[in-house]
């Protein structure tokens, strides 16, 4: 029997085999930050690009037109009414447009939200730049109030040609027991 | 555990063998624990089965007649973990230990302490999944694949103890594919090279590679579950910052690897009894093993195409559906090499030759019927509908189901030292298929027309194909019984079992005598 010759050899293998299964369970974890990189990146998903945009220096291209769609849901359970001013809007690439977006807390309680964007197609959601919005921020909103929250932006130049329509959607989220400091401090103020 | 009566004589050269259930408990011998597995896959086999017949049953009429909504999740939810994860995997992990060390001329696996480990956590691993039906709220109702939300914020209070018998199962499988590679890497007879070995021993080495290159991600998937619903983290939830989509990636990252981890060892069991019965050698060997390779290769590269109707970008939908049909080749080379074994062999039909005929046929129909999911645009029709179901039904029941039993009528006299009864072991296949076909045929077209998959009531329109399946399904639900049958007969007794008791069969584990000694190859055998 080759048993004294192939044990130690037996150990070499299975250290590396569970320093594979250990690696392996490091990579499923490492998914997170790599699909988080790739939907930023290609836009996969809708994922839009969450961050103050810089204004629009270039050229508006009025050649074109694009029909931008708003829709809008609160997420299960959330007692709020959550909806946008208009529907849609008919913009030329390159022209920066304001929207409302209208909530209402209809508790009786203090509550503060947050609003998560997506966008249909995926591949428009790299060239929707948004220069102000209400979703980069917790949204405050003391019982019974209602507000009208502003989103500007504008459409990327480069926008596909074949791109006519893009959806932006909205799911606003109950973030009262998340809520930021600051948030917070804003909230305690009193009403004007 | 009938096994004790077979093999008790042979234990006089094995000092102190303990007897009774601490036999069972402490055994290391690989016989031993290949025997636990494979009853324990067994009767994990007919718990599941059990489980499906609660759903036809609930479905052999439109409306809700049987059991309520949320019961019938429960039964679809753990009918899938249980076949996957202890009814088709614990079974070839069986046949991987009573036969690697045999085909490869080895005394014993080579960790065969952790190999009793890998066994006995196993039952702890599904008491704990099957007691938590019984939890207040239910147990797991969101399907195998516990897609998020489902399992984090819509799931019951018992999520956790899901999440520990799926640790429990895949430290399992990893401690078994750990001890699959290391054996065969260093326990081979002194001749027995890489490209000697037995396709099943092939096959099982690459599945293991596949086991530790994923469970670890489901794992890892699992436990993002537990601290999404436990703990407060957001890996899948859009309010904190998380995405439910990433679920699904990491899910089929690891689900799709696991449905070939599921059916590359079939390959090998068809691979050995084809030729047996064919008095042929195997035709394209080496193309046998490097398809096998690629096929596992590949696996990596097809995860989305599960989930073509999340809304990807074109480009990556043409990728994952090229990749997909990309697989079909290694694949057909498989097939065809099973086909051209069998040309102008001198072929008898004995039941383990019946079963891999039946393997070849319907498992390419399983596999034509992935090629038409593969297809993107049409997927977003039958994505989620009973076309889904019969495809997959294919592929595991009459693809790997059906190996499983090939290779128990197969080496059965190997390890009982008797015959099966062949007129019985004939019956059960043709009621098998019979059965088999009349319970997942007409799922497609159910599915064509637009039945969706895991709901409990169904358009009236579906009324009579349900109840043909339905009826399929208890009777093929029923055959399995015979099954049972015939091996507890074969293994109490019958006509004595020559050591090589099919006169096509190649291999080591045909030069010892039937039934195989406790102890085989203590000192390595020739190979030619």
């Amino acid at each position: 029997m080759t048993d004294t010759n192939s044990r130690p050899d037996n150990m070499r293998i299975v250290r590396r085999l569970l320093f594979t299964v250990a690696g392996m369970f490091a990579f499923g974890f490492a998914l997170v930050p790599i699909y988080d990189v790739i939907c930023d990146l290609t836009g996969f998903n809708g994922r839009t690009n969450n961050e103050q945009a810089a204004a629009n220096v270039r050229e508006v291209d009025t050649s074109r037109t694009v029909n931008v769609q708003f829709i809008t849901r609160v997420n299960k359970g959330m007692p709020w009414d959550f909806e946008p001013e208009v529907t849609s809007v008919r913009v030329h690439p390159g022209e920066t447009r304001v929207v409302n977006f209208l909530a209402h807390n209809l508790t009786r309680g203090d509550m503060v939200a947050q609003a998560i964007p997506s966008v249909a197609p995926g591949e428009a959601a790299l060239y929707l730049n948004k220069t102000e919005c209400f979703c980069f921020n917790q949204q405050p909103l003391k019982a019974g109030d209602d507000v009208a929250m502003p989103m500007q932006f504008y459409l990327d130049p480069d926008i596909p040609d074949h791109i006519h329509t893009l959806t932006l959607s909205y799911t606003l989220y109950d973030m009262t027991a998340h809520a930021t400091p600051d948030v917070l401090a804003l909230m305690q103020q009193p009403a004007d | 555990m009938s096994y004790a009566a077979g093999e008790a004589d042979h234990n006089d050269h094995h000092h102190h063998a303990p007897s009774g259930i601490t036999r069972w408990l402490f055994t290391t011998n690989h016989k031993d624990i290949g025997s636990l597995y494979l009853w324990f896959s067994f009767t994990m086999f007919l718990v599941g089965g059990a489980m499906a017949m609660v759903i036809r049953a609930e479905l052999f009429q439109p409306g809700l007649q049987l059991v309520d909504p949320h019961f019938f999740n429960q039964m679809t939810t753990v009918h899938g973990l249980i076949m996957v994860f202890g009814a088709v995997m614990p079974a070839f992990t069986g046949l991987a230990n009573w036969m690697i060390p045999m085909m490869i001329g080895a005394p014993d696996m080579a960790l065969p302490r952790m190999n009793n480990w890998s066994f006995w956590i196993l039952p702890f691993a599904f008491a704990i999944l099957l007691g938590s039906l019984f939890m207040e709220g239910g147990g797991p109702a969101f399907g195998w694949t516990f897609y998020a939300p489902l399992s984090t914020t819509y799931s019951s209070d018992s999520t956790a103890l899901f999440v520990f018998s799926v640790h429990i199962m895949g430290i399992s499988s990893i401690m078994g594919a750990i001890n699959v590679i290391v054996t065969i890497m260093n326990m081979r007879a002194p001749d027995m090279t890489y490209m000697k070995m037995p396709l099943f021993v092939w096959s099982w080495f690459i599945t293991a590679f596949l086991l530790i290159a994923v469970m670890p991600v489901l794992a890892g998937a699992v436990t993002m579950v537990l601290t999404d619903k436990y703990f407060g983290t957001s890996f899948f939830d859009a309010a904190g910052g998380g995405d439910p989509v990433m679920f699904q990636h990491i899910f089929w990252f690891f689900g799709h690897p696991e449905v070939y981890i599921m059916i590359l060892p079939a390959f090998g069991i068809v691979s050995a009894i084809i030729p047996a019965f064919s008095r042929k050698p195997l035709f394209g060997y080496a193309s046998m093993v490097y398809a096998t390779g690629a096929i596992a290769g590949l696996s990596f590269l097809v995860w989305a195409h599960h989930m073509f109707t999340t809304g990807m970008p074109v480009a990556a939908e043409l990728f994952f559906m090229y990749c997909t049909m990309l697989i079909s080749v290694p694949t057909g080379v498989k097939v065809f090499n099973w086909v051209a074994t069998m040309w102008r062999g001198a072929l008898s039909f004995e039941t383990p030759m019946l079963f891999a005929l039946a393997f070849v046929i319907l498992f390419t129909i399983g596999g034509f019927s992935g090629l038409m999911l593969a297809i993107t645009p049409v997927d977003f029709q039958y994505h989620d509908t009973y076309f889904v179901v019969a495809h997959f039904h294919y592929v595991l029941v009459t693809g790997a189901i059906f190996s499983i039993m090939a290779a128990a009528y197969y080496w059965l006299p190997k390890w009982t030292g008797h015959m099966y009864n062949e007129t019985l072991g004939r019956w059960h296949f043709w009621l098998s298929l019979i059965s088999v076909n009349v319970l997942f045929f007409p799922m497609h077209f159910a599915g064509l027309a637009g039945m969706p998959r895991r709901i409990p009531d169904y358009s009236l329109q579906f009324a009579d194909i349900n109840q043909i399946v339905s009826i399929g399904g208890f009777a093929f639900g029923l055959t399995q019984l015979l099954f049972l049958y015939i091996v507890i007969k074969c293994v109490r007794g019958g006509e004595k079992a020559e050591a090589k008791p099919w006169d096509g069969a190649e291999g080591l584990e045909w030069t010892v005598p039937s039934p195989a000694p406790y102890h085989t190859f203590e000192t390595p055998p020739e190979v030619k």
